[in-house]
C-alpha cells in the first residue's frame, strides 16, 4: 500500500499540468482514484459527506451481474458440447465458455475505458465509472460467437454516440449497452439473429432456435420446459439465459437501493398483463403461451433488472418510474408477438422508452408545478 | 398539532456537549459583515475607536436603516480585509466591564409596530429577523404572512434550545409579544414532539405552539414553514432563532444590546465538550485554549451541514450558537471505495453503517471521491422533506432558468434545506453553493 503510494507520488509531478506526460493526466487520474480515495476535502456547503461515492455505487451493479456472467460462461460450454454431441465435465464447459466469454469482456473494457479517458482528458474531467457497469453488460448481450472487432466497433460506438456526444456519464438519453446491441443488431443482423449464432461453434445438424425464435414461427410445441428456461439451460446471449441468477442480481441491487424497485416491479407488471391480454385475445398459439412465459424467455429479466433500471436513462421522479417501467413490460411483449422481424422486443421497448422517459418526467413533474400555482392562488 | 416529518437523516456523531454551562471570557469579539447575505458594508467606525455595547458598527448600503452594532464595548483593533478589500471582520478588543448603549427599556404592549421597529433597528437586534425567501435579513417594510421560531435543532451536535434559554422565560416572552405585533399572521413555535421541551417554550403565550416529531430536518425552520404555511410567490415569512428572541427580550425589559449567549463547544476534536456562557462573535481560540487534540482539524462556526469554515483565530457567527471542531480529511485512503469501513457513516446500504444504527462517528471532511454529472435517482427525494423535486430544482439553478426556479419552489427553501441531499450525493455536487447562487440570482431579478 504505502509502495504503490509511493509509486503514484512519484509519477504525479510528470503528469501534472506542465509536466511532460500531461497527456496521460486523466489516465493516471483513473488509476490513482482505483487505488486511492483522493485526499480532496470539502470546500463548500457541508463539511462531512457521505462515504459512498459513485466507484462503490457502480461497483455494487457489476457485482450484481457476476452470477449470470459465471452462469454464462458455464451455459456457453455446456451447449457447445450438447451440440456435438460430446460428453464433458463441468470444469471443461465452464472452460470452455470462459475462454469464449473473456476476450470479449477484455475488448469492451479496453476499448470503452480507452475511449472514456481520452474523453475526460480532452474535456478535463475525471474519468466517470459509468463504464464500469457498461462494460460488463455489452458482452453478456451478446451471442458468444460475436466477432471481437465488431464487439470493439459497437463500444466505439455506444461510448462515443451513445454517451459521450451528449456530454459523458449522466448525460446519455439512452443506455450505452443497449445502444451497442442494437448498433449490431441492425448493422450486423446475421451475427446477431437467426437460430445459429447463439451456441458457440455449433454443430449444423443441432437446433440452435432460442425460444423466442421457435415461439416467433409459432413453434411452440418445441419451447423448452418452463424450468430449463426459468434455470437458464437454453440458447441466448451470454449473460440473458438464466432467470434465477439474473433474480439474484435483482436482490443485490434492490437490497443494496442500487436499483429502484418501481421501475422493476412496474416492467414485470407490464409484461405479465400484456401478456395476459393476449391469452384473453387468444388469436395464435404465440398469443396462448402463459404470461410468465414472458418474464423467462430471451432477455426481458434481464433487461428489467439490469439495463430499465439505469437511473440515467430511466425516468427520474418516483411516479414516472412506475409509468416507465410498465410501459417498458408491456412494449416489449407486444413487440415479441406482433413484430414478425424481431423476436426480443426487450431492447427495442427500453431504447424507446429511454426517449420517452424525459416526457413522462416532464409531466409528473409540471403536475407539481401546477398544485404549487393552485395553492398560490387559494 | 403535530406534524411527522418521515424523510430524513440523523448524523450521530460523537463529542456532543456535555449539558454543564461554564462562564468564558474572551478577549477579543468580532462582527463579520460576511454573516449576511445580501449586506454591503458601510463602516461607521475606524481603527482605534472606542465603542459601547450596542454602538453602531457598519450599515447597509442597500438598506441604510440596518444598521449593526457592537456586541462588546471596548476598542475597534481591527478592520480586516480580504480580497479586493472586501470587509471580512471588524474586531474589538472588549473591555473589563461591559458598557451599554442606552437603548430604553419598554413594554411590548405600550409600543407600536413602527416604535419596536425602530427600537430593534437602531439597538442592531434587526439583524437576527430573517425572512425567506432568500434567507436575507427581513425589511422592515414588509408585513410577514407570519413569523416562525424553531424551538428545537436536529441538526449534528446541535446546541441544546431547552438550556439556551433556560431559565429565561420573561424575556423570552417579552421577545415573544413584541414580534407578534410586526405580523399581521401568526407566531409559530414549534418545539420537538419526541421530547419533553423547556417550560420557557411551553409556557409561551401570544404564539401557536406546533409539535414537530422525526428525523432532521425537523428541526429546520424551512421545513416547518413547508410543513404550516407555505411561502408562494410575493409572500413574505419571517424567522429568527429563539436564543435571539431572547436577546430581543432582553433589550425590551433592560434597553440594552446585551449579547451574552450560551454557545455549545462540541466535535470528535474537542476534549470536553460543553457548554459555555459568552458574547455573541467571541474568538474561537478561547473555546479552544488547552481543549483541542493535535493534529489537522477543522473549526467551524455552527453545524458540519450547513455552518461555516473558520480558522482557529476566527470567530463566532452571528446566528450561531455551537462550534464544531472535525478532523480534516487530506489523507490518501487506500481502496477506500470499495472496503467496508466500520467508521464512516453512510445514508446508503452499498456502505455498512446502516447494520449500527445507534454507532457516533468521527467523520472528517474528506469529500470521500470525486466530483460528477448527476447519475443516480429517486435517493435525494429520501430526506428532502418538501413536496419539491430537488434534483430538478438544483438543475434549474445550475442553468440560471428563473422562470424554472419559480415554479420548482425556490421561494421554499434555503441552502441549508439541501443539506442532507448534498450530504448524500454520491456524485459530490456542492448543492448548497448552488441553491445558493440561485437565490440570489432569483433575489436580483425580482428587485
Amino acid at each position: 500500500m504505502k509502495a504503490i503510494r509511493k509509486i503514484l507520488d512519484n509519477m504525479k509531478p510528470h503528469v501534472q499540468k506542465g509536466g511532460k506526460f500531461h497527456m496521460f493526466h486523466s489516465a493516471f487520474d483513473a488509476v490513482e482514484t482505483l487505488f486511492f480515495v483522493p485526499d480532496h476535502v470539502t470546500t463548500k456547503g457541508s463539511h462531512i459527506r457521505d462515504a459512498v461515492d459513485m466507484k462503490r455505487t457502480m461497483i455494487w451493479v457489476v457485482i450484481a451481474l457476476i452470477p449470470a456472467l459465471l452462469f454464462g460462461m458455464w451455459n456457453v460450454g455446456r451447449l457447445h458440447f450438447l451440440s456435438h454431441g460430446e460428453a464433458a465435465d463441468f470444469w471443461q464447459m465452464f472452460g470452455y465458455g470462459f475462454w469464449k466469454v473473456l476476450p470479449i469482456i477484455i475488448v469492451t473494457y479496453a476499448t470503452g475505458l480507452g475511449l472514456e479517458i481520452i474523453f475526460a482528458q480532452k474535456r478535463g474531467h475525471e474519468v466517470n465509472e459509468g463504464f464500469f457497469v457498461s462494460g460488463m453488460l455489452i458482452p453478456l448481450l451478446l451471442p458468444p460467437d460475436i466477432p471481437l472487432w465488431m464487439v470493439a466497433v459497437a463500444t466505439a460506438f455506444a461510448v462515443v454516440i451513445g454517451k459521450e456526444v451528449f456530454g459523458g456519464t449522466g448525460m446519455n438519453i439512452l443506455n450505452p449497452a443497449l445502444t451497442a446491441r442494437a448498433f449490431l443488431f441492425f448493422a450486423y443482423p446475421s451475427d446477431m439473429s437467426g437460430d445459429k449464432v447463439w451456441i458457440s461453434d455449433k454443430a449444423d445438424a443441432f437446433s440452435g432456435a432460442t425460444p423466442l425464435g421457435d415461439a416467433l414461427v409459432d413453434n411452440i410445441g418445441s419451447l423448452p420446459s418452463p424450468m430449463e428456461m426459468f434455470i437458464g439451460t437454453i440458447p441466448g446471449s451470454i449473460g440473458e439465459t438464466s432467470t434465477l441468477l439474473i433474480i439474484l442480481g435483482g436482490i443485490i441491487l434492490l437490497a443494496t437501493g442500487v436499483a429502484s424497485w418501481r421501475i422493476l416491479l412496474s416492467t414485470i407488471a407490464g409484461g405479465m398483463v400484456m401478456g395476459l391480454l393476449f391469452n384473453l385475445w387468444g388469436l395464435n398459439d404465440y398469443m396462448n403461451i402463459p404470461a410468465y412465459y414472458h418474464l423467462i424467455m430471451g432477455g426481458f429479466a434481464f433487461g428489467a433488472v439490469f439495463m430499465a433500471t439505469d437511473p440515467v436513462t430511466a425516468t427520474q421522479t418516483n411516479k414516472g418510474k412506475y409509468i416507465y417501467g410498465f410501459l417498458i413490460g408491456l412494449l416489449a411483449v407486444l413487440i415479441r408477438v406482433f413484430n414478425p422481424a424481431y423476436p426480443e422486443g426487450m431492447m427495442l421497448a427500453i431504447l424507446f422508452m429511454n426517449v420517452f422517459a424525459p416526457l413522462i418526467d416532464h409531466y409528473v413533474i409540471e403536475a407539481n408545478i401546477k398544485k404549487r400555482l393552485k395553492r398560490a392562488k387559494a | 398539532m403535530t406534524i411527522k416529518i418521515k424523510k430524513g437523516l440523523d448524523i450521530k456523531l460523537v463529542g456532543e456537549a456535555e449539558k454543564t454551562v461554564v462562564d468564558l471570557k474572551a478577549d477579543k469579539y468580532a462582527v463579520k459583515p460576511t454573516d449576511f447575505i445580501g449586506v454591503f458594508p458601510k463602516l461607521l467606525v475606524k481603527e482605534g475607536d472606542s465603542v459601547k455595547a450596542g454602538s453602531p458598527l457598519f450599515f447597509d448600503k442597500y438598506r441604510d436603516n440596518i444598521q449593526f452594532t457592537s456586541p462588546v464595548s471596548g476598542k475597534v483593533i481591527e478592520l480586516k480585509r480580504g480580497a479586493k478589500r472586501k470587509l471580512l471582520e471588524i474586531v474589538i478588543e472588549a473591555d473589563n466591564e461591559i458598557s451599554y448603549e442606552d437603548f430604553g427599556g419598554a413594554n411590548a404592549s405600550d409600543l407600536d409596530r413602527e416604535q419596536i421597529i425602530e427600537k430593534f433597528l437602531k439597538s442592531g437586534v434587526w439583524p437576527f429577523i430573517r425572512q425567506r425567501p432568500y434567507s436575507v435579513i427581513a425589511d422592515p417594510k414588509d408585513d410577514p404572512k407570519s413569523i416562525f421560531i424553531s424551538a428545537f435543532d436536529t441538526n449534528p451536535l446541535a446546541a441544546d434550545k431547552d438550556l439556551l434559554l433556560h431559565g429565561h422565560g420573561e424575556e423570552f416572552q417579552a421577545g415573544i409579544d413584541a414580534l407578534e405585533k410586526l405580523t399581521s399572521g401568526k407566531v409559530h413555535l414549534n418545539v420537538n414532539a419526541d421530547l419533553a421541551s423547556s417550560k420557557v417554550f411551553t409556557n409561551s403565550k401570544n404564539v401557536q405552539i406546533n409539535q414537530f416529531s422525526g428525523p432532521h430536518p425537523a428541526g429546520n425552520v424551512g421545513t416547518q414553514i413547508h410543513a404550516i404555511d407555505p411561502i408562494n410567490k410575493g409572500e413574505v415569512v419571517w424567522y429568527l432563532n429563539p436564543e435571539d428572541v431572547l436577546t430581543i427580550g432582553k433589550l425590551l425589559k433592560n434597553g440594552t444590546y446585551d449579547a451574552t449567549k450560551i454557545v455549545a463547544f462540541a466535535g470528535s476534536e474537542v476534549l470536553k465538550p460543553k457548554y459555555y456562557k459568552t458574547i455573541g462573535g467571541a474568538e474561537v481560540s478561547a473555546f479552544a485554549a488547552n481543549n483541542v487534540t493535535e493534529g489537522d482539524k477543522r473549526f467551524i462556526s455552527g453545524n458540519v451541514l450547513s455552518g461555516e469554515q473558520i480558522s482557529a483565530n476566527g470567530y463566532l457567527g452571528f446566528y450561531h450558537s455551537l462550534i464544531t471542531v472535525i478532523p480534516e480529511g487530506n489523507v490518501h485512503e487506500f481502496f477506500g471505495w470499495m472496503i467496508p469501513s466500520l467508521k464512516k457513516f453512510s445514508f446508503y446500504r452499498t456502505a455498512f453503517s446502516w447494520l449500527m444504527p445507534r454507532k457516533k462517528y468521527r467523520l472528517n471532511t474528506n469529500l470521500n471521491g470525486g466530483e460528477r454529472a448527476f447519475v443516480i435517482t429517486g435517493q435525494y427525494e429520501k430526506v428532502f422533506p418538501f413536496d419539491i423535486y430537488p434534483m430538478q430544482l438544483v438543475k434549474a439553478a445550475m442553468i440560471e432558468d428563473i422562470d424554472a426556479m419559480e415554479n420548482l419552489g425556490i421561494y421554499e427553501v434555503d441552502e441549508e434545506d439541501f443539506a442532507l441531499c448534498e450530504y448524500i450525493c454520491p456524485s459530490k455536487i456542492n448543492m448548497q453553493s448552488v441553491i445558493r447562487d440561485g437565490l440570489d440570482l432569483m433575489r436580483k431579478e425580482m428587485s
